[in-house]
């Protein structure tokens, strides 16, 4: 064997994939405490989903099953996708999505390094495009909720479609984004809508907690090297500024930055999503030019687009100039360009 | 406290320095055979100039150094040359090299031992002494001392001297400082008076307190500086030394020298000591065995030992050992042969290998891009770029991303969360190049000179159909003038028209010879591009 003849005690894909995995759990504790058990039920079905499909996948490119298998990453997608769209959903949504990022975005591009595109957030295009309807239908917060749904009613619904006794639109309501979008093409002023119940102190009551808990997640990654810091801060300081910048035009209109960090998927996306090492820049150039066009495609989706939040589309169209990023952010080599004396 | 200038990257595998470095250095005893090899440096083999039966004194002369990149090597005790032929040496390709045996006979008795003044000695007399003496770069890159202690008219600012030692389980450099500082140290200013240098900075890693405090001692009066270094692999690579100490970059395909700095290691200003002051020539080194034995110790051994019987002095190797690296084990290579391989120059380290210590590597994963190796990399190399090149055989732009730069450290390899040979897949690509580019010269070689005879050829051809024209218009006008004057003889005439000829030939000739002078013939019109582009590799 050639040299070197050491390798770093405990590193692996699959040590990485589970660090990772690790750091979404206070974010699902949080969904679990504010939302329900729908987010556990979703998890579950996703995984068993990627698992099944990523088998299936190895099976026919004649890869070792096992091997690969646990190596983490399709579960990692799994919960990527299941945390982004709603949980108290039919289970054949997150079971088509899940399905198509791991057989289409991850296995026919190539598998496990290969894929261009990120696949929980291609899942997630799909889903949004095809069924537009039942993606908007989010769990409302427990403490606002009537009629709080249970695990055995969860269960009920998600494999049934339907609540014995209690209508859909009475456990379901907008994100606090969506309702924003829509209050203000109501043209009604940004300081009415935020005292909706649906909005907590700085993002959307529930939803800003585990905006933090997935900030809390993304430090530990940052903190055991898994991350580095170029990606998620570019990210958050671009939607920070160009929030800052509209919001201090026109504060009627736009939300403040606080609100942009802490709703939607932008504290998922800087640290979970964005910083995907198969789908990202390599370079920290490269990185920093990714987060930061991310961050301000978020927000020009989320405001001015037609959609209630932008973070998959925006980390899908950036997926796309990546090998360029990448080739035009090469850092200097040592002994190039060395300064003359 | 000197300000150090980080280099990017470097990992920190564990070091287990101490296993050997507990124990003082012990002396081999004298082996009964001592096969030396006559390539234990950069360049030429030595060429042998003693023969069979031929009875040798200790350090004499046994392979003298042939041209200008090569040193000699010499008998490392006496006794009886025995055999001149091919024989196990350690080397990563396991391939046999030309050796020298010689049969001890016991006495160890030294051949005439002429040390030299150098202060007053002509600095060339110097060099050629060290040439004499075998003296090359311990540090593994054995390359000629005699040849790098040459300013040749650079102005050298910064000696450095590397005591760094950053390879885990390696003591062999630390135990030479902690117990023969102030012969280094000798060694170093007789470096200095060589080159001249503004100052002088020896750098080691802070986890050898004992050795600072030694070199620290012996410095005192010299002007030269200890620094120490916190311990991050590879600070004793010399790019990398050199821009932790003095925070220059060695540009890409230039030497140290090019930046006014030299960079050698310890062992090698102790050989340069022993080869001044006492004449001696190299026939010993220190050398670390550790690892995977019951008594793990630094030796000094001469070269020539079996490497297994210096195995046998640190105890012997444990039932479960698996196979024996030479070297450290980021750059360290597998004994491939048996191990009567002979200790050489080149081999400061034998890790005694198990299971348990060097686990084997669980099978590659694909390249998940997480950038680790990039973080890791001394050189700031993009490695998953050059790796994602190399598995697709696309050379050109392995060679575009700098591949040429990496030094195959290993630390991209040790960080990989998938386990992905790179180095191997690097060498592999870098020979694949150089291959390439051997085969792209001589194809352009060749055609040139097809090139040049064609028109060679053509141009012979058009001169002697100028001659034979020149010959009849001659013939023509003694014809013509005989016939017209009618009193000369025209046998003479002709005579001395074929004379005037033999004078234009010869001219023409001559202006010929002018022409095909310059050792490259002239570039045809689709010549020229390619000619120089190879890359010394």
């Amino acid at each position: 064997m050639s040299s070197p003849h050491v390798l770093t005690p405990g590193s692996s894909v699959s040590n990485i994939m589970l660090t990772v995995l690790a750091a979404l759990i206070p974010a699902i504790g949080a969904y679990y405490y504010f939302f329900g058990p729908a987010i556990l039920i979703s998890l579950v079905l996703a995984s068993v989903t990627a698992l099944a499909a990523e088998a299936a996948m190895l099976q026919l490119r004649n890869y070792p099953v096992k091997y690969f298998l646990t190596d983490g990453s399709a579960v990692l997608t799994a919960w990527l996708l299941a945390l982004s769209i709603p949980p108290l959903a039919p289970w054949w949504l997150i079971v088509v999505g899940t399905a198509f990022a791991i057989v289409v975005a991850k296995h026919l591009y190539g598998g496990l390094g290969n894929n261009l595109f990120n696949p929980a957030m291609v899942g997630f295009a799909v889903l949004m495009i095809s069924f537009p309807a039942t993606m908007t239908h989010w769990p409302t917060p427990l403490m606002l909720s009537q009629h709080p749904v249970g695990f055995s009613e969860t269960l009920q619904y998600t494999f049934s479609g339907a609540l014995q006794g209690v209508k859909l639109d009475a456990v379901t309501m907008a994100t606090p984004l969506d309702t924003l979008k829509t209050q203000l093409n109501l043209q009604h002023a940004m300081g009415e809508i935020k005292n909706m119940p649906i909005f907590g102190s700085f993002g959307g009551k529930g939803t800003e907690v585990i905006a933090a808990m997935y900030l809390l997640g993304g430090l530990f990654l940052l903190q055991r090297r898994i991350i580095t810091w170029h990606t998620p801060v570019s990210f958050l300081v671009t939607l920070a500024l160009v929030a800052a910048l509209f919001n201090g035009i026109d504060p009627g209109r736009y939300a403040p930055p606080m609100f942009h960090l802490l709703t939607g998927g932008a504290m998922l996306g800087a640290f979970f999503i964005a910083t995907d090492y198969v789908t990202a820049p390599t370079t920290p150039r490269g990185k920093m030019i990714f987060g930061a066009s991310v961050g301000f495609l978020e927000y020009v989706i989320r405001v001015f687009g037609g959609y209630p939040d932008g973070i998959a589309f925006s980390i899908l169209i950036m997926n796309a100039a990546v090998p360029l990023i990448d080739a035009y952010t090469q850092p200097r080599v040592y002994g190039h360009d060395t300064k003359p004396e | 406290m000197r300000t150090l200038h980080k280099f990017h990257g470097g990992v920190h595998p564990p070091e287990h320095k101490t296993e050997s470095s507990r124990l003082p250095i012990a002396a081999a005893p004298l082996p009964q055979r001592l096969v030396v090899p006559l390539r234990q440096h950069i360049g030429n083999p030595a060429i042998p100039i003693v023969k069979v039966g031929d009875h040798v004194l200790k350090g004499q002369m046994i392979g003298a150094a042939d041209g200008f990149i090569s040193v000699a090597v010499h008998a490392p005790t006496s006794g009886t040359v025995s055999a001149i032929e091919l024989h196990a040496v350690p080397h990563p390709s396991g391939l046999p090299d030309l050796c020298i045996t010689i049969e001890a006979d016991g006495e160890d008795r030294w051949t005439e031992r002429q040390p030299l003044d150098y202060q007053t000695a002509d600095p060339d007399a110097v060099r050629a002494l060290l040439r004499d003496a075998g003296i090359v770069g311990l540090g593994g890159a054995v390359f000629p001392a005699y040849v790098k202690l040459n300013p040749d008219q650079q102005k050298i600012k910064t000696l450095i001297l590397n005591g760094a030692e950053c390879e885990p389980w390696i003591t062999s450099d630390d135990l030479l400082m902690r117990e023969r500082a102030t012969e280094i140290v000798s060694g170093v200013k007789i470096m200095a008076h060589l080159m001249q240098p503004e100052e002088v900075l020896i750098g080691i890693e802070d986890n050898k307190p004992e050795a600072i405090a030694a070199m620290q001692a012996a410095c005192q009066g010299t002007g030269f500086a200890v620094v120490t270094a916190p311990v991050l692999y590879p600070s004793g690579g010399e790019k990398q030394l050199i821009k932790l100490l003095t925070g220059k970059e060695v540009p890409s395909g230039q030497r140290p020298i090019n930046i006014g700095v030299l960079c050698s290691n310890t062992g090698t200003a102790y050989t340069v000591h022993r080869a001044v002051y006492h004449g001696e020539a190299v026939i010993s080194r220190i050398i670390t065995i550790t690892g995977n034995v019951t008594k793990p110790q630094n030796f000094e051994a001469l070269i020539g030992t079996p490497l297994g019987e210096l195995v046998q002095l640190a105890g012997g190797a444990r039932p479960d050992t698996s196979h024996f690296i030479l070297g450290g084990p980021m750059m360290g290579f597998d004994l491939l042969n048996h191990l009567d391989a002979p200790l050489t120059k080149a081999i400061n380290c034998v890790i005694a290998a198990s299971p348990a210590l060097f686990p084997p590597k669980p099978a590659a994963m694909p390249c998940i891009r997480c950038t680790q190796c990039a973080q890791a990399c001394p050189c700031d190399l993009q490695p998953q770029e050059l790796f994602w090149f190399s598995q697709s055989k696309n050379f050109d732009k392995a060679r575009a991303y700098n591949l040429f730069d990496c030094i195959e450290c290993g630390c991209c390899d040790y960080v990989c969360p998938s386990h992905i040979p790179l180095v191997s897949y690097f060498r592999y690509t870098k020979s694949e190049i150089a291959a390439q580019d051997r085969e792209k010269m001589a194809a352009e070689q060749a055609r040139q000179r097809f090139e040049f005879k064609q028109m060679r050829e053509e141009r012979e051809k058009a001169e002697k159909a100028a001659r034979m024209a020149e010959k009849a218009a001659t013939a023509a006008a003694a014809k013509a003038a005989a016939a017209a004057s009618g009193v000369e003889d025209p046998i003479t005439a002709a005579k001395q028209a074929a004379i005037q000829a033999a004078v234009e030939r010869a001219k023409a000739k001559k202006a010929e010879a002018a022409a095909a002078l310059p050792p490259s013939p002239q570039p045809s019109p689709a010549g020229g591009e390619g000619v120089n582009n190879t890359e010394p590799s």
